[in-house]
């Protein structure tokens, strides 16, 4: 919910900045570890947007891959899971490097 | 993440608080289908509610037939922009202070308030303040008051999680002195907190031994994002079959880098790891402060 309310306050401040009349698709990129329950978000925009420039205003998101160090062979890779083991080496100790990104790309609007 | 739970917006206790986002009328959505939970609408509606057709109410104040508009804006803008300035702004003003923030986090019931508690007490004339977060109640800064340490309780309400901008007034009622400490006690909540950040120095993870080895592995993003894990309520340890190195073992493999301290608030235990790690950090970001 605070992330729709995040989102409906970029949009409204670009709203005025561009003389946006209504927002027809907004485009995001989440990515694989950023905690975002998607079905969720879904929900809580429909929810968040009305009244708003953005009130029906189709909703995609982009998924955007996990990437982590390893601290076995250091090599950086990409996982799907957060507590998947190395592709390359197996080992199990690896820091998420990117993947949290949680970003506005961009609108359609009229 | 916190799409899910219906974060509100907090309020600093004893403050009546203007925002500067505005809160429209009150709106019952009454929905035919049935569902299992309550939706709570507070979101700001400010349209005018004329059902009259006009066509002059574009931003230009002209409608145009037959041309189109659509377009494409590029963003690129990161959804917690808004809290992302906040938070800066309260790292500003506590680089100006010389003082290290720290924030809490952790699942309820894992020994935060009590830890503090007995922190505070062993640091003795350092200066410090604290900042509690909890849905509901005073209970905690009373309880950090009763130490004689300066606290302000922010209540989020529905919100399940602290933002920059609740710290950033939290701060202003403090009167942070010159070479403090500041303990943000978050809301207990392993999940949302983890992405907002309140422009602390570190977050630090507190885990007690009764929560489960795998608590790591079930709420990993908490601890990647954490800088050090306090393993709390050892003393406790041998009363209910758990396995400390598993804990260890587990933090590290969701956070390599992790730092983990064995404690105990109650019996004292490893408190002196604690407190001369918080007193390494003040001394370290006073010293590259000072370097600049």
């Amino acid at each position: 919910m605070s992330l729709c309310e995040g989102i409906r306050q970029v949009i409204e401040a670009q709203a005025d900045q561009h003389a946006i009349q209504a927002v027809k698709r907004v485009r995001l990129e989440i990515g694989k570890f950023s905690g975002v329950e998607k079905p969720a978000l879904e929900f809580a925009f429909e929810v968040v947007m009305r009244g708003s420039v953005a009130e029906g205003a189709v909703l995609e998101m982009i998924d955007l891959p996990g990437k982590a160090m390893c601290y076995d062979c250091m090599h950086e890779v990409e996982i799907d899971n957060r507590l998947d083991p190395c592709p390359d080496c197996g080992g199990g100790k690896l820091m998420p490097v990117s993947g949290d990104e949680m970003k506005i790309k961009y609108l359609e609007v009229v | 993440m916190c799409t899910v739970c219906g974060c509100g917006t907090g309020k600093v206790e004893g403050q009546s608080h203007s925002h500067d986002h505005s809160h429209g009328h009150g709106h019952d959505h009454s929905h035919d289908h049935s569902h299992g939970h309550h939706h709570h609408h507070d979101h700001s509606h400010d349209h005018g509610h004329s059902h009259d057709i006009h066509f002059g109410n574009g931003p230009a104040g002209v409608e145009v037939p037959g041309m189109t508009q659509e377009r494409l804006i590029e963003i690129e803008t990161d959804i917690l922009a808004k809290n992302d300035r906040y938070a800066d702004a309260n790292r500003a003003t506590l680089r100006g202070l010389n003082t290290f923030a720290i924030n809490l986090v952790s699942s309820p019931g894992s020994g935060k308030t009590t830890l503090l508690c007995k922190t505070i007490e062993m640091l003795g004339d350092q200066p410090l303040a604290v900042i509690e977060g909890d849905q509901q109640t005073a209970n905690d800064a009373e309880r950090i008051r009763a130490t004689g340490a300066p606290a302000v309780q922010v209540n989020t309400g529905k919100g399940c999680h602290l933002d920059g901008h609740m710290v950033g007034h939290a701060m202003e009622h403090l009167n942070l002195v010159e070479g403090s400490m500041l303990f943000i006690e978050n809301v207990g909540n392993l999940v949302c907190p983890a992405g907002f950040d309140l422009g602390e120095d570190c977050k630090v993870a507190i885990l007690s031994v009764t929560e489960g080895e795998d608590k790591p592995l079930k709420y990993p993003d908490m601890f990647t994002a954490s800088r050090i894990a306090l393993l709390n309520k050892v003393d406790l340890a041998p009363h209910c079959d758990v396995d400390l190195d598993l804990y260890e073992k587990n933090l590290r493999r969701v956070n390599p880098g992790i730092e983990i301290i064995r404690v105990s608030a109650r019996t004292g235990e490893g408190m002196d790891n604690w407190l001369n790690w918080l007193k390494g950090s003040l001394e370290r970001k006073r010293g590259a402060l000072a370097a600049e």
